[in-house]
């Protein structure tokens, strides 16, 4: 059997046409972003960490790098808690109202990220509903200002990536034994223990899956930031942006990439890493 | 021993109140944040439909006043957005044509695959996902300049395809596992040639979920601003960065039509898919 071929041409003939694509069009590039980020200035006139050195040197900088991931990290909680609920109240429906939830939680996947983020502005505006209902209630005399701020974009970003959360959790949820979950109450348990000691360590792979994909989008969501943030709350996204296109300071602008990059980069490998033990631990 | 059967009735008729209480607040706690979820993946998308039929300049909401004036505004004066809707347009199909090409193919080989190098390079297929979208757009920027190239409605494809090709291979690689290998043996056993095989065994078992994936391709691509914002000029602006210069610039109420227009669009898309490949099946 191995010795016959599989198919009409063998595998890596299969994969070259994307490899070369991957090597021409991401790769190449991501290579060409490193070296520029390298250059002492936009006239290649040296190299060096220039760039990098002048970014963590600026107070200013630190903070716009800190800012961005602290928000994303807060959305990433945020989405956590409600998704995990939403995840789990999907398991405990009958399959008729699963269908329904499921195409509801992937509707907003497919539907336009500057759309859903316009959504919030028209919430959280002067204007908005928010502001309409307690100054009827009468809680607030003038219209607050919650649009602009760091927490409107934590909330913006939560809902927004809530389904990149729920997806990996229900997966998880789903594929934990039922048995494990009656052992556990035939066993004296109750209720929030069994969840507790049960069923959100058999389901912790899901979580993490979810929180690695929420916090990357969150981390680089330029829509999100630059709507909900508007430009008084510099995140890195926007600083990139604003270099590269306004400023035409690409060595910073790539720098700026690359630092976003890498600490993304990095959060994620720790998650995957703290995923691989929680995985030998269901397993075990 | 006795003692023990004699308490075992009191212990048991405590633990059901306890229980109960326990098993009550249990639902209490998931059934409240799971339908804020709920509101929170519905509630923003009626806001915007609700306001998008406003009959005022401003988005207050609930609107004052109600009419369609401002989708009237979309079809009599706005060639702007119906270019850049042309230009989208273009663009999607053009960059899913390409990535579902290029990723259902390499998908065959690294289906069946748990070697390294599969795996390996299936996570570098699959980086796009996890890489700040505004780096890569950065990178294949500097990247055309240097080249000479320069942006226009190639390199936009391009980027595009960059970033659709992991939609595709998640879902294909996901059918081509799924097949059942003993179809493609008996198919052989029978006499089938590769090709022949191919074509009416294997591809009409992973068609929905190719279908599935070019469909998620398309709707990312449209969607997309981070990319787009650094490989288009003013000749070829996509609709999602010309939604997003008008909400971040001043904010004028068409955005709400163009948000109407795009959210009826995706429902009554994903309705359809659902119904023939089962969409939401595949992105679980």
């Amino acid at each position: 059997m191995p010795a016959r071929s599989k198919h009409i041409f063998s595998d890596w003939q299969l994969v070259l046409p994307l490899t070369i694509f991957f090597a021409s069009f991401v790769f190449g590039p991501f290579a060409l972003l490193v070296v520029i980020s390298l250059l002492a200035d936009g006239s290649f006139s040296g190299m060096g960490a220039d760039q990098y050195i002048r970014f963590f040197s600026d107070a200013f900088n630190v903070t716009i790098a800190v800012q961005t991931l602290w928000i994303a990290l807060q959305a990433t909680a945020l989405a956590a808690i409600v998704g995990y609920s939403l995840a789990y109240i999907y398991t405990l429906s009958p399959p008729m109202i699963q269908r329904i939830l499921l195409f509801l939680i992937v509707l907003p996947l497919l539907t336009s990220a500057v759309v859903r983020t316009f959504a919030w502005i028209v919430i959280l505006g002067r204007e908005g509903i928010v502001n309409s209902v307690l100054l009827h209630l009468g809680l607030i005399e003038a219209p607050l200002r919650i649009l602009y701020t760091p927490a409107a974009i934590v909330l913006a970003l939560a809902q927004i990536e809530m389904p990149l959360m729920v997806l990996p959790i229900i997966t998880a949820l789903t594929n934990i034994d039922p048995h494990m979950r009656e052992a556990s109450e035939v066993l004296g348990a109750r209720k929030w223990r069994t969840f507790f000691m049960v069923t959100l360590p058999l389901s912790i792979p899901g979580v993490l899956a979810g929180c690695l994909l929420v916090f990357a989008a969150s981390a680089s969501a330029f829509v999100v930031h630059t709507l909900v943030g508007g430009g008084q709350n510099m995140l890195m996204p926007l600083y990139i942006y604003q270099q590269a296109i306004q400023m035409n300071n690409y060595p910073f602008a790539a720098a700026i990439a690359i630092i976003l990059l890498s600490s993304v980069l990095s959060v994620v490998m720790v998650i995957n890493f703290i995923g691989r033990r929680s995985r030998g631990f269901v397993h075990a | 021993m006795r003692s023990l059967e004699y308490a075992e009735p009191v212990g048991s008729a405590r633990e059901s109140v306890l229980s109960r209480l326990e098993r009550w607040s249990f639902f209490a706690v998931i059934g409240t944040a799971g339908s804020v979820a709920i509101l929170l993946l519905i509630a923003p998308t009626v806001i915007v439909i609700v306001t998008s039929f406003t009959d005022s300049y401003s988005l207050k909401f609930p609107p004052p006043t109600f009419g369609v004036r401002w989708y009237a505004a979309l079809w009599t004066d706005s060639p702007d957005l119906a270019r850049a809707a042309l230009t989208s347009l273009q663009v999607s199909i053009a960059a899913t044509a390409v990535s579902t090409v290029l990723a259902s193919v390499a998908a065959l080989a690294i289906a069946k695959r748990r070697s390294t190098w599969a795996r390996l390079l299936d996570s570098l297929f699959m980086s796009p996902m996890m890489l700040p979208p505004l780096a890569l757009g950065l990178a294949l920027l500097a990247y055309f300049n240097i080249l000479g190239a320069g942006v226009s409605m190639t390199t936009l494809i391009i980027g595009h395809v960059a970033i659709t090709t992991p939609y595709i291979l998640r879902t294909t690689v996901a059918s081509y596992s799924q097949l059942d290998p003993l179809m493609l043996e008996s198919a052989r056993s029978l006499g089938a040639r590769p090709w022949f095989m191919f074509r009416t065994v294997t591809l009409p078992l992973i068609a929905p979920g190719l279908a599935a994936g070019a469909f998620i391709a398309f709707m990312v691509s449209f969607d997309n601003v981070a990319v787009s914002l650094f490989l288009s000029d003013a000749r070829n602006e996509v609709l999602p960065v010309r939604l997003w210069t008008i909400i971040e610039s001043n904010l004028d109420v068409r955005a709400a039509a163009v948000s109407g227009v795009l959210i009826t669009t995706t429902i009554v898309l994903a309705i359809v898919m659902e119904r023939i490949v089962g969409l939401s099946r595949h992105i679980k």
